[in-house]
């Protein structure tokens, strides 16, 4: 008698099925995590949104204080003409600041990487720079600054570059040491070590701070425009909710509340895939394992 | 020279000329450990040396200084053929490094990481494509030049590695313990490989390791070096001769050398105590 007590383990039941049960156990419960990411975090949504519908409709709540979800779907589209062009200009500002910082928060820390003693001497000011809440420097900014729209970028430059910065500097100073070695043994110039080496070792710990950076400027960008205040040409979302609550028009400060998220996710999820693209060949992040 | 004679065996065409003198070499470091202590060695154009001693004996230090990664604190190197003023290195070709590790680039493909040297020369990849492929047949992996070093097992990272340090037709190949971290199937296959290879191309060879067995099977001479300070205890010939394989593995000659070899080791290891007094 052959009793096949632990049916994973012998390899006589190998023989007799061809994948093993594990395996498709395994497997199914892959296929269910996967539908599960989408479909839970969706389910809690339609909930929030029902819950909030009710209490609104069954505690007679005033639409000044809190307006039910039909509400704010109304003012979004009724608003839209004016909450569409006002998002334009927040992305604008918000984009523009990510490309400044990304250029800045790069060419410091390539700058960095030359020499440990300008690291040394100017990486606390950019640290101080980070730490000094944006809305108390704005003010001055805007009292330096002639154009409004230079000083939202400047004040949402100075959110989003820091980990730009900090990240790019740590991975410029990654490089495998054999490799440097390496380079060194075939007399590479400071650039070619820079541009074959250091480079593209920096580049996921870049894309990790490209990531937070992209939700930053867009905070840097709605927090300079709230100090920025008055409207006129180039006013943005944060001035429409302003404006809005002065006007205690609820319904439409919650539907610009939720283009700005809706934008900070758009942000943050094409960062993502571009992140995936540019690691997908060989860094261990984005790299699927079967095990 | 060194103390005892050479077998000339095995590169029968190579000249008995040093390619490198180490002259009363000698390197501490800012810690104060003395790592090398008046190292003279010649090494002859043609061989395969081994540098054989337990860690800590000045191998790997000894093997940066000729590469020019790292210079002595004392005494001098020698290259006999070089023009005064002029040490060879890597930069123009004349010495390759092997590392422990493969040491590959892991966000460039097979290709460009082998090209790297020609690269850095200023060489297209187009201009190079030739030397490329010519070094990755040598090795075995020219089916895989698009691949990325991730989707290779840890033989074939080393390979890929051996592969551009033969990109440049060096003269003079220095390998630090490169087959160490693989296992002993894949470390045999890949001694053959090397040796076919040294054959075939007559480069000189310094091959680091801490392995007995591989340096009697590769090397047709051992330098076998103490600790404590880091020092030349023992110079042998292995005279058997090449093409060598299995059977020689397997054979009487080899086990002797390896005994011999195993016992300088062993005279090296309990001298170490002694330097001291």
């Amino acid at each position: 008698m052959t009793a096949n007590l632990d049916t994973t383990a012998s390899p006589n039941a190998e023989a007799a099925a061809p994948v093993d049960p594990a395996e498709l156990r395994k497997a199914r419960r892959e296929r269910i995590d996967r539908t599960a990411r989408w479909l839970l975090p969706v389910v809690v949504m339609v909930a929030t949104i029902a819950l909030w519908q009710w209490y609104v409709v069954a505690f007679k709540v005033p639409h000044y204080i809190l307006p039910g979800p039909d509400r704010v779907v109304q003012a979004l589209i009724a608003d839209w003409s004016m909450l569409w062009p006002a998002l334009l200009i927040t992305i604008a500002i918000t984009l523009g600041a990510l490309v400044i910082a990304t250029i800045g928060g790069v060419g410091l820390a390539v700058l960095f990487a030359q020499s440990k003693w300008v690291e040394m001497s100017f990486f606390p000011y950019a640290v101080i720079l980070q730490v000094t809440p944006v809305i108390v420097i704005a003010p001055l900014i805007f009292i330096y600054v002639p154009s409004k729209i230079a000083g939202l970028l400047i004040c949402a430059w100075i959110v989003a570059f820091f980990p730009i910065l900090s990240n790019t500097t740590l991975g410029l100073n990654s490089a495998d040491h054999n490799l440097r070695n390496l380079f060194q043994l075939y007399g590479a110039t400071r650039w070619q070590t820079l541009r074959y080496l250091r480079l593209p070792a920096a580049l996921p710990y870049f894309l990790g701070g490209l990531k937070i950076a992209g939700g930053l400027s867009l905070i840097g960008a709605i927090v300079a425009e709230f100090v920025a205040g008055t409207g006129g040409l180039g006013s943005g979302l944060a001035f429409k909710i302003l404006e809005a609550s002065y006007r205690l028009n609820i319904p439409r400060m919650f539907a610009a509340i939720l283009l700005i998220s809706v934008t900070g996710i758009i942000i943050f999820a094409s960062l993502s895939v571009l992140s995936h693209l540019l690691l997908r060949h060989w860094h261990e992040s984005a790299i699927k394992r079967d095990s | 020279m060194s103390a005892s004679p050479i077998n000339t065996a095995g590169s029968a065409t190579a000249p008995r000329s040093p390619i490198v003198s180490l002259q009363r070499v000698s390197k501490t470091f800012a810690n104060a450990t003395v790592a090398l202590k008046d190292m003279t060695l010649d090494i002859n154009s043609g061989e395969f040396v081994s540098l054989l001693g337990p860690s800590g004996c000045g191998k790997s230090t000894a093997l940066r200084i000729i590469a020019g990664l790292s210079s002595p604190t004392a005494g001098r190197l020698v290259w006999p053929d070089a023009r005064p003023g002029a040490q060879p290195g890597a930069q123009d070709h004349a010495i390759s490094f092997v590392f422990q590790e493969p040491t590959l680039m892991p966000w460039a493909t097979v290709f460009d990481n082998v090209h790297l040297p020609l690269k850095l020369k200023g060489q297209s990849a187009d201009a190079s494509r030739k030397a490329v492929m010519e070094a990755l047949e040598m090795v075995g992996l020219e089916r895989f030049a698009t691949s990325y070093p991730r989707e290779l097992s840890g033989g074939m990272k080393m390979r890929v590695s051996i592969a551009r340090a033969l990109v440049t037709k060096p003269r003079l190949l220095l390998m630090d313990e490169p087959f160490a971290a693989l296992d002993e199937i894949t470390r045999f296959r890949l001694n053959n490989d090397l040796l076919r290879l040294w054959q075939e191309f007559g480069w000189t060879v310094i091959f680091v390791t801490h392995s007995v067995f591989e340096s009697v099977y590769l090397s047709n001479r051992i330098v076998v070096m103490a600790a404590r300070p880091g020092r030349v205890v023992a110079d042998l010939a292995v005279d058997a001769p090449y093409p060598r394989d299995e059977t020689f593995r397997t054979s009487h000659a080899y086990s002797d050398h390896c005994r011999s070899a195993s016992e300088a080791l062993q005279a090296a290891m309990a001298a170490e105590g002694d330097s001291g007094h």
